[in-house]
């Protein structure tokens, strides 16, 4: 009976948000136990990320990058395959921006973007196509093959960036800068016309909204087409689906292209949108942040957006500690480990004492 | 007490168990309400009722996997506190269970002793349940080699393991969860002999069925269970099947399908040496030649594992096999190259999965969801090229729900909170309502209450009075006889024969389903 569960909307706000709440918590132990006030960093966090629009501008770029990794994450999920490769995707879609960007003198930036949203889908596409067929076909785990697919796309671009794409005379192993024309429109820039200030500095950018859009796109192709169906039934039970005629190669092929390229396309903020060229660490660990946005968002193209920016807020307040405190910056991986822990990995820690609350509380009645 | 058994005094005497006032709720729901009972000494008590009448949950209590909320518990008049299984075989209660509970790769002596052994080292315990098992065999006709792999045992020499480990825990009382579910009508005879060996022997036996045909065949007393009470405590001797089926499900019942004569019209497929050779390269089915006209009802009989199940799903376009099969004029690609599942139902051809859990259902997706689920290409759920139509799925859902009688009729609720009867009822309302020219049937009943059962019946032959033709697979010999035009007997892969209906008997198909050929018997 579903009396034994708990009340979907308890499922999809209390428990992230308590399992939250003790995350950070316990983060604040850690802070006390290294000698540092937690009040005093909390302040600080908020403050750097959320206080000014430089802030904003930083955290919601880097809420743009969760929010695609975050999606790729979930439709894979959605599917039931565990797509771990977000890095090595994003990675490969950084490439392909930068290919098309250097090698094709695009006269604007929105003929830009198009071309960097194809390149980047197209390359992150491939590159999750091809532990998609291992796994369809040969029965190879998708997690162990798109693992390990991150580790070869690290290697490739390292060779890339250093022998190949590095310009002359540079000691960089990055490519060169694209060109000023094709710079992406800032938050400040679009906000302006309707008489918003925004800081300039702050890289978020038209992206924020393409990935937006680009949710709304995957629940609409999740709850409204039948591709999103059969990917869906597949997900829930694979007997099922074989029983009711969808083909699991054709599934499993389909949602890594489709994961790999939003991967993929996520490269599209964090190279053009940022430092707009290709550097060697683009993708920032996005791809494995997308995992816990996308369990904290229970893989739903909804529940992912407070998930993005709430990471995107610990992303930015955590660096902005790092410069104001002797609190060092691996303080805020801890957090977010921390966070990805109760909120992905405990999960039931929580949703099991809260469960047996409600139904007390309802036998009551 | 003193050896006096006559009538009056063990009335008198104490019970081997007794409950009182047992109650057990799950959040909202009261699966056990104020339940008492008192299990004669040296007797065959049945437990009989619906799905989800309580009888598993009592056991679940007895057998301490769950703590009641409210009543005691005694054995042989004294009260005990049962917290978990250890303490109930402290107690002397062993329990079979409907699923095995054996490592199959154990032989049956080291499953005996496993977590009852006597000491660190193995051999003494190995050579004490070895003399036992001797001495078991010879009393009760408990044959089974000590030294087989349990995975080399037919499942009912598995069962007699199951018995065997209780009796060796020193159970007096057994306590049994649908033990025939598994097995042919001879093994199922087999262990009737068992348990009244045991009877009479002074141990008590508990048989939690619902089948009604055991319950009088076997059984000294029966209570009857409805909607988590107890409704009645029978002398089985006293009762009739009508009587018990009437208090398991409140109101009468019909216990015989009524249909009129079937009407056979063309063959609408034919199946000429068809093969199944599984993944692992054992052949499943070896040579199958089946005709089903319109109009008629086939019944596959045979004991679960014997090809049936790949039966359906080859012909349901899930698994791939050789030979030939016609529909309608129309060749079936057998190998899978071109068709699968969804081309079978462009073929008109519908398929009830035997386990709707596994297969016919997602149980996380909702009602309507599961409606169109495997007809989600159907024209008439789309709303243009791209998107799907929820709104005329959702009313679809609606009017299927209506027709097929399936409560509660809300389709925004998930599979997985509708009762065995109304999921099957989704079920076969998806597969039915769209007037296919074949249907394939596995298990329609399992796991569904008579309630359920009498219309599902009825379903079944109002679609063959249509004119359709109509796979019937089912373990259970009752529906194949009630339901069947024509009766094929399946064992080991092959049909072993075809009867009528009204010119065999249960005895005659459980021989055929034995594997011996009714020349031979």
């Amino acid at each position: 009976m579903s009396a034994r569960r708990l009340p979907h909307w308890a499922d999809v706000t209390l428990v992230p948000l308590i399992s939250l709440i003790i995350a950070f918590l316990i983060s604040a132990l850690v802070i006390l136990a290294i000698g540092e006030d937690p009040w005093e960093a909390t302040r600080l966090m908020v403050q750097g990320a959320l206080g000014s629009t430089y802030g904003w501008g930083y955290t919601l770029y880097y809420t743009t990058n969760f929010l695609l990794t975050g999606l790729a994450v979930s439709i894979a999920f959605q599917a039931r395959l565990f797509n771990i490769g977000g890095e090595g995707q994003a990675l490969l879609g950084g490439l392909g921006v930068a290919l098309v960007l250097l090698f094709v003198p695009w006269p604007n930036w929105w003929t830009a973007i198009i071309a960097a949203l194809f390149a980047s889908a197209l390359f992150g596409a491939a590159w999750a196509a091809i532990p998609g067929y291992l796994q369809a076909k040969r029965g190879s785990h998708i997690v162990i093959t798109t693992i390990m697919f991150n580790f070869i796309a690290f290697s490739l671009l390292n060779y890339l960036l250093s022998h190949v794409l590095r310009p002359a005379g540079s000691m960089d192993p990055a490519t060169a800068r694209f060109s000023r024309d094709i710079r992406l429109p800032r938050l400040a820039d679009i906000l302006e016309p309707i008489g918003i200030e925004f800081s300039r500095s702050g890289p978020a950018n038209v992206m924020l909204f393409i990935a937006l859009f680009a949710c709304f796109l995957a629940w609409v192709m999740l709850w409204r087409t039948r591709l999103g169906f059969s990917i869906r039934a597949f997900g829930q039970s694979e007997p099922a689906a074989h029983y009711a005629g969808i083909s699991s190669v054709k599934i499993i092929m389909l949602t890594m292209l489709i994961s790999g390229a939003l991967a993929g396309m996520m490269a599209v903020n964090s190279v053009m949108g940022g430092p707009q060229r290709l550097v060697m660490n683009a993708v920032e660990g996005a791809g494995f942040i997308g995992i816990a946005v996308a369990l904290m968002g229970r893989s739903h193209p909804f529940g992912i957006i407070p998930a993005a920016l709430l990471f995107g807020f610990l992303f930015q307040g955590g660096s902005e500690l790092a410069i104001e405190t002797s609190i060092p910056r691996e303080m805020i991986v801890i957090i977010q480990a921390l966070v990805i822990l109760f909120t992905g990995a405990l999960d039931n820690m929580v949703r099991a004492p809260l469960t047996a609350l409600f139904l007390a509380a309802r036998g009551r009645r | 007490m003193s050896a006096d058994t006559t009538g009056e005094r063990r009335a008198a005497a104490v019970p081997a168990i007794e409950l009182r006032g047992i109650s057990k709720s799950f959040g909202p729901v009261q699966a056990n309400k104020d339940i008492g009972i008192r299990v004669t000494k040296g007797t065959i008590h049945g437990i009989i009722g619906e799905n989800g009448a309580g009888k598993s949950t009592l056991m679940s209590i007895l057998y301490g996997f769950y703590a009641a909320d409210a009543g005691e518990i005694l054995i042989d008049g004294k009260k005990v506190e049962i917290t978990d299984s250890l303490a109930a075989i402290r107690a002397g209660i062993g329990m079979v269970f409907q699923h095995f509970k054996l490592v199959e790769n154990f032989t049956v002596l080291e499953n005996v002793i496993l977590g009852a052994e006597d000491s660190a080292l193995l051999r003494p315990s190995l050579s004490r349940a070895r003399r036992l098992l001797r001495d078991l065999a010879r009393e009760y006709e408990l044959q089974v080699d000590p030294d087989a792999l349990i995975e080399e045992l037919s499942v009912g020499h598995q069962q007699r393991v199951e018995i065997l480990k209780a009796l060796y825990r020193e159970a007096s009382i057994l306590i049994l969860d649908e033990p025939t579910g598994v097995l042919t009508p001879a093994e199922a005879d087999h262990l009737f002999r068992i348990l009244r060996g045991l009877r009479d022997e002074g141990k008590t036996i508990i048989l939690i069925t619902h089948k009604l045909r055991e319950i009088m065949e076997v059984t000294d007393e029966v209570s009857v269970m409805r909607r988590g009470e107890m409704v009645a405590t029978l002398q089985t001797a006293n009762t009739t099947p009508a009587e018990l089926a009437e208090l398991m499900v409140g109101r009468k019942v019909l216990l015989r399908v009524e249909k009129a004569p079937a009407n056979p019209g063309p063959v609408v497929l034919q199946a000429r040496g068809l093969r199944v050779v599984d993944r692992f390269g054992v052949e499943r089915l070896r040579g199958i030649d089946l005709d089903i006209r319109a109009g008629e009802i086939l019944g596959i009989a045979g004991v679960a594992g014997n090809g049936q199940s790949e039966l359906l799903e080859v012909l349901a376009g899930m698994i791939p096999g050789e030979g030939m099969v016609t529909m309608k004029d129309h060749t079936l690609d057998l190998g899978l190259r071109r068709d699968d599942a969804h081309t079978r139902r462009s073929n008109s051809i519908a398929h009830v999965h035997e386990n709707r859990h596994r297969c016919g259902l997602v149980l996380n997706f909702m009602a309507w969801e599961n409606i169109a689920f495997g007809y989600h290409h159907a024209p008439e759920y789309q709303k243009n090229a791209l998107l799907m139509d929820n709104a005329a799925i959702l009313k679809d859902a609606r009017g299927k729900m209506e027709r097929f009688d399936v409560r509660p009729p809300n389709p925004m609720l998930t599979a997985e909170s509708f009762s065995g009867g109304n999921q099957q009822k989704l079920v076969l309302a998806r597969e039915m309502e769209r007037n296919p020219d074949l249907l394939l049937v596995g298990q329609p009943t399992r796991g569904v209450d008579i309630g359920a059962i009498e219309f599902i019946h009825q379903q079944l032959i109002a679609l063959r009075d249509q004119g359709k033709a109509i796979l019937l697979v089912s373990v259970e010999l009752d529906e194949i006889l009630s339901l069947s035009d024509r009766i094929a007997v399946m064992f080991d892969g092959r049909i072993m024969g075809e009867r009528m209906p009204d010119q065999t008997d249960a005895r005659e198909l459980g021989l055929l389903m034995a594997g011996v050929r009714g020349s031979a018997a």
